[in-house]
């Protein structure tokens, strides 16, 4: 009884695990349950049951309300899928005025601004591209056809690869020094050499456009929410959701509404690199304090030079934390919209990874990240840079970079002219070195990967039969044989436990969409192989976090290693996987595993941080030793932070999770990729997808109120 | 006299969501337990103050007594609920926002307690930046701000970053600020309560040393009654965002309008403040010795010359013409039982 009262939230607990024991005991499994038999979308079979709701047929196999709830949101994705094609096909027929044929056409209001849109970007990213590698398209748009064919000069080439790489190495000695430039050069010069300068160019053209455009709606949104509680209310609920959604269920609705290409893909890497650019704006501003902005209006400032002299710039460490983001995501977003038809590196990324051609995929792959980061460093190293004001210039001085970039335009255009007499007969390497005529190093990373597989199939064979049998299949089986009741009494249990009424009310509310949509049991599956992933990424972490820690240089070296880390895109993670485990569940898992290390490391390592160091010191002094400093002190105080951390690790092994599809896995995941491919799939894509950020939600708001009241309980904000 | 640079006629800010129809319904007379109890808090309570061309005005009182609230009314940084403010017998509050922004580019500069500097701007560019919101050109800005960063002594460090400077130096930074635009009429808000004695000591002297070349019209504030003392012209007394008392440092020490402005004097070495002036008598018959002071002297400055003199001291103006008298008596009757003698 005094254990009782002295740890009653203990008791709760148990409480609660006691009551989800009994109803899992409780509930026996239904005989006629098999899984993945929770809908039938094609088969008839007479052992279903059906309801029509707003006129869609739901058709599913029917248990226990207990053990599965029905489906009773089944007719959610159908709708959704009608309702767009409404939008897309019927809605708002309007007169608009046809360039091409030089007359009015009927078409619906949303289908023409898609169209409008689709073409800006279309436009944009064209442009960019013919100057890197060629075209006329830009040209032609200005002008027309026959106007090419009477002035045959305009057919200009692109730049030669050695202007684009002595050009960036320019712009990255401009921007961030020496070292920087040495790294533009010589990633340009890999690319140019081993024959990948075409698809990167592609990609870069890509991300030239979809990035700074994320970064301006997302700055400008986030400015608009932080001036107006009304914009940022409405906003604020699509952030969250956007948040933790993947971006795979992004593709699916806009591949109907802006079709396929480079062009849909901006707009859809736009829908996801916003979001987190929001946030961080909005973060940032409002951590900016009172005296500065009252600083800048005394000294004059009007409301725009406020916001552009004084905001902006004071919450520039956010804010550029959000740039980060945003080209994090782009370049993720390159690979993973291959999958409706852009073009570039990750198009070549998920060939090679289909054919399983892992060599192909690691020298993408490995393009990509050269890019990712050049271009993180660079936006880094610009908005960090200084003005030199007493440099007493002359004309020469003030403008040696530009003139620097004339030479090499001339020297490049010179080179490229006597390569074309000197490789007559062949490739003009000066000019471009074509796609797989580079130097190329797949076949060794094949011979590579097929002598470990030779070597160590033994073990790895093992070590994967092993894993699969003894710990991942139970695992699975067990969350399987939850009854759903049990599971809603836990979640909203722990919820209520944690924040009370209206945290058990919200996180009621998300379980209830997933448990009522059709595929319950694939989001179990998600979440078994998330919880594998979040457990043991978080004891590898927290691990090599707090060891880090001992020593500062060893800290910072691998904060450093996260930050290069986090800027490969994610799909690049399943390459080395896929070398050494093949198509397996252990591939998926360990991909997530490395991939969600990445913030768990991170968050404890800043965690430990923000410990204060007068509390260390102070520490010090009354003589405890490091291990007791460490769980005595540290630890309960970066506890807060490193809880965030968990937060990011869960999204992040979502995400991965999902992506792991690809290889092939029984999940939520498995669906969207069918989704993708599936005229109707749009309802379903985006279904599935609020499916996954509600699983995110659901521990990010348990999570979040958590370490709420932890930070208030211990003083700290 | 000329018109006083600023003057405030009956300034109410109240904070809270129906704060202008409570004041309304209140007819002036506002009571701040009222106004909580209705979910709005009093911040300055019908303050009325003139502060002429030159002067100094020292606003004293404990944290949260409205003293920075009053500030930023004066300053319309933010909007005051009632009353009037005039500006060089320009009415503040009608003004529209160009106008507004002009006034701040042109006459008023600010310094703020925790120096409020961008901490993305060099030293130089800090304090170039109210010059650079006119729109006057970088060169011509830079030199300005140069001279500023020599004014305030700050030179060879004017590629600084702030965080790479102390509090001190951050503060001179934040006063050369203030000061680039040659403004007309100077704002501090505790400008030195962030620093160390013994800085805070140095910034002090600066100050005045400033103050004696620039000669602004300054509101000044503090919550340290030694500052207040030291630097004032006149002293605002505040508390609950009503003005207790606005006088002279002397006459604050001398005659106490409140009980509780009484407190805040009784600790005060009166000799530190009061001027032989405040304490002379009239010119007598009595004999008096050959030494000669200064009516405007303070008293701790030349107590000694007195005390030893046994006599009676006379007491002249700037012009060596005698105005009064003094004896030794009367010092030591101020300094040791002056204090018990007001009430
Ligand atoms: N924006 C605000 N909203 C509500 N109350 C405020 C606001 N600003 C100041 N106050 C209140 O007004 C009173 C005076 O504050 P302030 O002028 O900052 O005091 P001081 O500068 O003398 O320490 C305090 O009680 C404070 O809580
Ligand atoms: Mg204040």
């Amino acid at each position: 009884m005094e254990l009782l009262k002295k740890y009653p939230k203990l008791f709760q607990w148990l409480f609660l695990l006691a009551v989800f024991f009994a109803l899992c005991f409780a509930i026996d499994v239904p005989e006629t349950y098999k899984f993945i038999r929770g809908q039938a979308e094609f088969v008839k079979d007479p052992n279903q049951s059906a309801f029509v709701f707003l006129g869609k047929e739901v058709r599913y196999y029917a248990f226990d309300v207990f053990w599965r709830l029905p489906p009773l949101l089944g007719w959610l994705p159908i709708w959704i899928n009608d309702s767009l094609f409404f939008l897309m096909n019927d809605w708002m027929p309007m007169e608009f005025w046809n360039e091409d044929t030089q007359e009015y056409k009927t078409r619906p209001l949303v289908l023409q601004i898609t169209r409008n849109l689709t073409a800006f970007m279309t436009f944009l990213i064209e442009l960019i591209r013919e100057i890197l590698l060629g075209g006329l398209e830009t040209i032609v748009a200005f002008t027309s056809w026959d106007w090419i064919d009477a002035n045959p000069w305009a057919e200009l080439p692109g730049l030669p690869w050695t202007i684009v790489a002595a050009g960036s190495a320019i712009l990255a000695y401009k921007l961030g020094g020496k070292g920087l430039a040495l790294y533009a050069l010589l990633s340009m010069t890999y690319i140019s050499i081993f024959g990948q300068w075409k698809p990167s160019m592609q990609t870069l053209s890509f991300i030239l456009v979809a990035a700074p455009l994320s970064f301006i709606f997302g700055l400008g949104l986030g400015v608009a929410a932080y001036k107006s509680k009304r914009v940022e209310k409405a906003l604020y609920p699509i952030l969250l959701v956007m948040q933790t959604m993947p971006q795979y269920a992004v593709l699916v609705p806009a591949l109907v509404l802006f079709g396929v290409g480079d062009h849909a893909a901006v707009i859809i890497t736009m829908i996801v690199a916003v979001p987190p650019m929001i946030l961080l704006t909005l973060l940032g501003l409002r951590a900016v304090p009172p005296e500065v902005i009252e600083a800048g209006r005394m000294s004059g400032c009007s409301n725009w030079q406020l916001m552009s002299k004084v905001l902006i710039p004071t919450a520039r460490r956010d804010i550029l934390i959000g740039v980060n983001q945003v080209i994090m995501v782009c370049f993720s977003m390159a690979v993973i919209s291959a999958f409706i038809g852009a073009k570039g590196l990750g198009f070549n990324l998920l060939l090679a990874l289909n054919q399983l051609n892992i060599g192909l995929a690691l020298e993408a792959g490995l393009c990509i990240s050269l890019i990712a980061i050049l271009l993180d460093k660079m936006s880094l190293a610009w908005a960090n840079k200084q003005v030199d004001y007493f440099g007493n210039l002359n004309f020469f001085q003030r403008n040696k970079n530009s003139l620097f970039f004339g030479v090499i335009v001339i020297i490049g255009i010179l080179l490229a002219y006597f390569g074309s007499i000197y490789f007559k007969d062949g490739y003009n390497y000066l000019f471009e070195v074509p796609h797989n005529k580079g130097i190329s190093t797949a076949d060794f990373w094949n011979k590579g990967v097929d002598w470990i597989f030779d070597t160590f199939f033994v073990y790895i064979k093992a070590f994967n039969t092993w894993l699969i049998v003894d710990v991942l299949q139970p695992m699975r089986a067990l969350y399987l044989r939850m009854p759903a009741v049990a599971t809603l009494v836990l979640v909203v249990g722990a919820g209520y436990l944690i924040g009370g009424v209206r945290s058990a009310l919200v996180v009621c509310g998300l379980t209830l969409f997933i448990a009522l949509s059709p595929w319950w049991d694939r989001a179990l599956v998600t979440t078994y192989m998330a919880t594998f992933g979040v457990l043991v990424s978080c004891t590898i972490g927290f691990t090599v976090g707090t060891l880090c820690f001992q020593n500062k240089h060893s800290t910072n070296f691998m904060l450093n290693v996260c930050d290069i880390f986090q800027t490969f895109p994610s799909f690049v993670y399943l390459i080395p996987v896929m070398m050494l485990f093949g198509i397996t569940d252990t591939s998926v898992l360990i991909a997530v595993i490395v991939y969600a290390t990445i913030p768990a490391t991170r968050y404890t390592i800043e965690g430990l941080r923000s410990v204060p160091a007068g509390l260390h010191d102070a520490a010090t002094m009354s003589g405890v030793t490091k291990f007791q400093r460490l769980f005595k002190i540290e630890f309960p105080l970066a506890f807060p932070h490193m809880m965030l951390g968990l937060n990011q690790t869960i999204v992040f092994a979502l995400f991965m999770v999902i992506i792991g599809a690809f290889i092939g896995t029984e999940d939520l995941g498995q669906y969207i990729l069918k989704a993708l491919s599936d005229k109707k799939g749009a309802g379903i894509g985006l279904t599935l997808g609020i499916c996954v950020a509600f699983i995110g939600l659901i521990f990010d708001n348990l999570i979040r109120t958590w370490v709420g009241q932890r930070k208030k309980h211990l003083g700290i904000d | 006299m000329s018109e006083p640079v600023i003057k405030c006629q009956s300034v109410y800010k109240i904070f809270g969501a129906n704060a202008e129809r409570m004041l309304k319904e209140a007819n002036g007379n506002v009571d701040a337990k009222t106004f909580q109890e209705n979910g709005c808090i009093v911040g300055v309570n019908n303050a009325s103050f003139e502060v002429s061309k030159g002067e100094m005005l020292v606003v004293m009182g404990l944290s949260g007594s409205g003293k920075s609230t009053l500030l930023r009314c004066i300053s319309r940084l933010t909007d005051a609920t009632g009353g009037k403010i005039f500006i060089e017998g320009q009415d503040l509050l009608n003004l529209n926002n160009k106008e507004l922004i002009d006034l701040r580019r042109n006459k008023m500069g600010m310094v703020f307690q925790s120096f409020a500097l961008l901490p993305h701007k060099t030293v130089l560019e800090n304090i170039a930046f109210p010059l650079q919101i006119k729109g006057i050109k970088t060169e011509d800005s830079i030199n300005k701000a140069m001279d500023m960063v020599k004014l305030v002594g700050l030179d060879g460090r004017e590629n600084y970053f702030p965080r790479e400077l102390s509090g001190g130096q951050q503060q001179r930074v934040g006063i050369a600020r203030s000061l680039a635009v040659e403004p007309d009429i100077w704002f501090l808000d505790e400008p030195f309560s962030a620093l160390d004695p013994l800085i805070r000591k140095e910034m002090q002297d600066e100050f005045l040393r400033l103050q004696e070349k620039l000669q602004k019209t300054i509101m000044f504030i503090t919550h340290d009654f030694d500052e207040a003392l030291k630097l004032a012209d006149r002293i605002a007394i505040m508390k609950d965002g009503i003005i207790e008392q606005l006088d002279t440092p002397a006459n604050i020490v001398l005659n106490p309008a409140t009980e509780y402005v009484r407190k805040f004097t009784e600790e005060v070495p009166r000799e530190k403040v009061l001027l032989i002036k405040d304490v002379m008598d009239e010119i007598t018959s009595d004999n008096m010795g050959d030494i000669k002071v200064s009516k405007d002297e303070i008293i701790e400055n030349v107590a000694e010359k007195i005390l030893t003199q046994e006599k009676t001291v006379a007491v002249t103006d700037g012009k060596n013409n005698i105005v009064g008298s003094i004896n030794p008596a009367k010092i030591i009757n101020t300094v040791f039982g002056g204090r018990k003698n007001n009430h």
